[in-house]
């Protein structure tokens, strides 16, 4: 990995390799790619991965059915708590607990809140990535709100681990609606600001129409799923094709484009802001009473057998499969990660396109690192 | 759209498979020899359809190695599970990279981490592990740190 510099230089077809990353700014973390350029046109987009890895499978083989769970906030950081919500889900499918619908309720309000929160910092981070810095300040601040509801009720802003078997871990923050409905309050005005801002400006949309396209047949194939697949026109949101929770029970719609470029990618992420704003709105006055978690085991053992659990992250399908031998801890288990596909299919989307369409169309697919690396 | 009973009935009509009982979708294992060949006729059948694998993945059991494939339908929204037993001293299994793309970086991920060499993949290198790795494969139950791991 250390040997980049042998990499770059001019290769005996002509072409010109270059490394973008480990460290750039526009990988949003520690990527590295091998780019093939023939002139300014991308001839190939190489992703070499692992400089975040920390091998989280192997180290959950010896963690109990509590534990693993915590690793997985330091996967995707920006969707913990539906990561969290996952395992939980898997442990849960093998402990056949009841969730208390206090809990249930608690879960996706804490989902959506985790969505709109990775969203709008991924709407400033590519703002950024085409060129525009303001954008990012005015989704901080409106992250900001999102992460003070969370340190109030979770204690922490980023990896909260919040969600255990059988339900959350503490109650509501007594001041949790009233903050929730301030935070509606403030999305009602600063999102048309930001369509202001962003979506309608000329410049963005020429970086950003008509780049980095992928049809629905290839973005199934190369296994992709969440805005980056919806934006292709392929229905692949969890929540209503595989409902979990309370899903079901909730009207919201499923934001599907079908031009498949980099700014229809835009686009279906800034419609499911406002979706997932919909759907906390429904449930910020109809939280039930009662237990906000089951009782369960101290120690918890799992029955012996294949547990799977899926559900829409704010990058796609993430999925838990654990393998039970019966014991204290899993006997193996395998992360699902969005990002993994829909990096894989990067190569595919740039291919022929110009070296400077690269980063937006990477930004558009809103990566995480360590979610990939694992 | 097919029930789970009839999915099953229509799949034992495809080739030889044994199906696992329980579990949340129907399970199924499949020899290497004729793993390929089921593979292509689940993609490609118009009644089934499966053109998403979401999930590949491997369990080391310590006697075995097992591949496990998710595969889901985005017409039908039916999922099966295709498992194929590989020997652990000699794990090999033909590629699936060119009837689901995304194939092509997990074999990858699982070629380092268990050590299964995929035949007719187009470019089974390291992914995630440094450069000059050789050998010893993480995810195996019998791969040991002295430097990182922690033994409780």
């Amino acid at each position: 990995m250390y040997s980049t510099t042998e990499q770059i230089g001019v290769n005996e077809l002509g072409d010109m390799v270059i490394n973008v990353g480990p460290q750039h700014p526009a990988t949003h973390g520690v990527l590295h790619l091998v780019i093939t350029l023939n002139g300014e046109t991308i001839r190939k987009v190489e992703p070499h991965l692992g400089y975040i890895h920390r091998s989280i499978e192997k180290m959950c083989e010896s963690l109990s059915y509590r534990q693993f769970i915590y690793s997985t906030s330091r996967m995707d950081y920006l969707s913990s708590h539906i990561n969290n919500h996952t395992c939980a889900m898997a442990v849960e499918k093998g402990l056949q607990v009841e969730i208390p619908p206090r809990a249930e309720v608690i879960r996706v309000l804490m989902d959506e809140l985790t969505r709109v929160a990775s969203h709008i910092l991924w709407w400033g981070a590519l703002a950024m990535d085409v060129g525009a810095f303001t954008p990012f300040f005015h989704a901080f601040r409106e992250r900001e709100m999102i992460n003070d509801i969370m340190e109030e009720t979770c204690g922490a802003r980023l990896t909260m681990n919040y969600m255990v078997p059988g339900g959350v871990m503490f109650d509501l923050h007594p001041n949790f609606q009233r903050r929730v409905k301030a935070l509606l309050q403030q999305f009602r005005d600063k999102l048309d600001e930001y369509d202001e801002l962003v979506t309608f400006n000329t410049i963005f949309i020429n970086r950003t129409r008509g780049i980095g396209y992928i049809s629905a047949e290839d973005a199934v194939s190369y296994g992709m799923s969440g805005p980056s697949a919806r934006a292709s026109g392929v229905s692949c949101d969890i929540r209503k094709i595989h409902p979990y929770g309370i899903y079901d029970k909730l009207q919201f719609n499923e934001v599907l484009m079908t031009e498949g470029d980099t700014y229809a990618r835009y686009m279906v992420r800034m419609k499911e802001i406002r979706e997932s704003l919909s759907i906390i709105e429904q449930l910020i006055d109809n939280i039930p009473e009662g237990d906000f978690q089951a009782k369960t085991k101290a120690v918890l053992k799992l029955p012996k057998g294949e547990y799977y659990a899926r559900a829409e992250t704010a990058r796609g399908e993430f999925g838990v499969y654990i393998v039970s031998e019966g014991g204290m801890t899993p006997y193996r288990i395998k992360f699902r990660s969005p990002g993994f596909s829909n990096l894989s299919a990067l190569d595919h989307m740039t291919r022929g396109s110009k070296i400077g369409d690269l980063v937006a169309t990477m930004g558009s697919l809103d990566l995480v690192i360590p979610d990939i690396d694992r | 759209m097919m029930n789970r009973e009839e999915l099953q009935a229509y799949l034992g009509t495809l080739g030889t498979m044994t199906f696992e009982e329980g579990g949340e979708w129907i399970n199924l294992s499949v020899e290497a020899a004729s793993f390929r060949d089921l593979m292509g006729t689940l993609r490609r059948d118009e009644q089934v359809w499966f053109d998403y694998l979401f999930c590949l993945t491997c369990v080391d059991w310590k006697t075995h190695l097992t591949m496990v494939y998710h595969l889901s339908s985005t017409r039908y929204r039916h999922t099966i599970v295709v498992k194929c037993k590989l020997d652990r001293e000699d794990a090999k299994i033909p590629t699936v990279s060119d009837i689901w793309r995304t194939a092509e970086f997990h074999e990858r991920e699982v070629y380092e981490l268990f050590g299964v060499d995929f035949t007719g993949h187009p470019d089974l290198r390291l992914l995630i592990l440094p450069e000059g790795w050789e050998g010893r494969n993480p995810l195996r139950k019998d791969f040991e740190d002295e430097v990182n791991m922690i033994k409780l």
